[in-house]
């Protein structure tokens, strides 16, 4: 599909740029789900494209829109807003349940639970 | 000459964000664990709202971003939802 | 105006947030306010605990430092997943921590796990420490000390 918006030079060189970073940090973050190996590590491959990737694509649309409509066009700012506070919770959760589950099981090496401990002493 | 080199890397970043989709995707698809696959669908809708959003910079309407802020707010909670049932066994305790 | 609008500031984000969605016109600010007005005052039978921070120069220069760390971890992780290295390990840290406030320990939760590279796994209440898993950890006290310099004595500044 070949379309893109009446942009002049300087910003569709922009635009472009930063599409391009972004898109390519996400790829990264999505990369490292592949190639890292425990899932402790993984947790932190989409980071990635939550914090950098999703902000540089996010910029670039405010970029394009703004120029595009010729006045701020910001509300890609409540996307940016709603992946930065949202990310942390759900990996936190993510991470606290993984790290339940191996407890549970024993298998994998993690430190354990401090009051659990006490208990058992 | 320069909206079709603009279009032509709005393509390619969008064929980038889709190729990151993949790899969420294959991690959401093989585990090994639950917990990967839940994170592999995290990553998976953060790269669908992000494609969204170069659409609406491709075709230059505003509607897309509407999408994409819904993406973000469902995938937000289906992923908290999955969570909690890993830890607890259960959603709504 | 105390009894009419009991959280200002969440007021105020949300009429913000209605009119980033909708478009400014006089009809949305006036519907967008008393929408604002009404949610806003849900919040008084959740009893929320006074946050008492102090607005000021802190809260910027935090803001800053929490963006620059973000790109520049970006970039190490980035580097991490690209390059294999041999030397690099992962693990767990446990962080002795001196914040009490439960908000700025919650901020410090979402910058720390914001921050690619980092990741806050439980908080123990009972002996104040953090457990947090570092994909790079190269030298544990270095860590310490870095969330401890950085973050902990700034979170302190704004919030006790």
């Amino acid at each position: 599909m070949i379309q893109a918006p009446d942009l002049p030079i300087w910003a569709a060189i922009v635009v472009g740029l930063l599409l391009l970073a972004g898109s390519t940090i996400t790829l990264i973050g999505t990369f490292g789900l592949l190639r890292l190996k425990t899932f402790y590590e993984r947790v932190h491959a989409p980071t990635l494209g939550t914090t950098l990737g999703a902000g540089l694509i996010l910029a670039a649309s405010i970029l394009c829109f703004t120029v595009l409509y010729s006045r701020p066009v910001i509300h890609e700012i409540l996307i940016g807003i709603v992946v930065t506070l949202t990310t942390p919770v759900t990996l936190m959760l993510l991470a606290r349940a993984a790290i339940y589950r191996d407890r549970t099981e024993g298998t994998s090496p993690v430190p354990p639970d401090a009051l659990t401990k006490d208990r058992d002493q | 000459m320069s909206l079709l080199i603009l279009a032509l890397v709005i393509t390619t970043s969008q064929i980038i964000l889709g190729l990151a989709m993949i790899f969420a995707a294959y991690r959401m698809l093989r585990g090994p664990r639950a917990q990967d696959r839940v994170l592999g669908l995290d990553a998976l809708y953060i790269g669908a709202m992000l494609l969204l959003v170069t659409y609406g910079i491709q075709t230059g309407r505003t509607l897309y971003f509407e999408a994409a802020l819904a993406i973000g707010l469902l995938g937000f909670a289906g992923t908290v939802a999955l969570g909690k049932f890993l830890m607890r066994g259960e959603v709504i305790e | 105006m105390k009894r009419l609008l009991p959280f200002p500031l969440l007021a105020l984000a949300l009429l913000v947030m209605w009119i980033l969605l909708t478009g400014f016109s006089p009809g949305h600010v006036l519907l967008g306010g008393v929408v604002a007005v009404l949610i806003s005052r849900t919040m008084l039978s959740l009893r929320p605990d006074a946050a008492g921070y102090r607005p000021g120069l802190a809260v910027i220069r935090l803001a800053g430092m929490v963006c620059a760390d973000i790109l520049r971890s970006n970039i190490a992780v980035a580097r991490i997943v690209l390059f294999r290295r041999t030397d690099r390990k992962s693990g767990f840290l446990h962080l002795p921590t001196g914040l009490r406030n439960p908000h700025a320990l919650a901020v410090l939760a979402v910058i720390i796990t914001a921050t690619p590279g980092t990741l806050w796994v439980q908080h123990d209440a009972r002996r104040h420490v953090i457990l947090i898993h570092v994909l790079d950890l190269v030298d544990e006290e270095e860590w310490i000390r870095l969330i401890k310099d950085r973050y902990e004595r700034l979170l302190m500044e704004i919030f006790e």
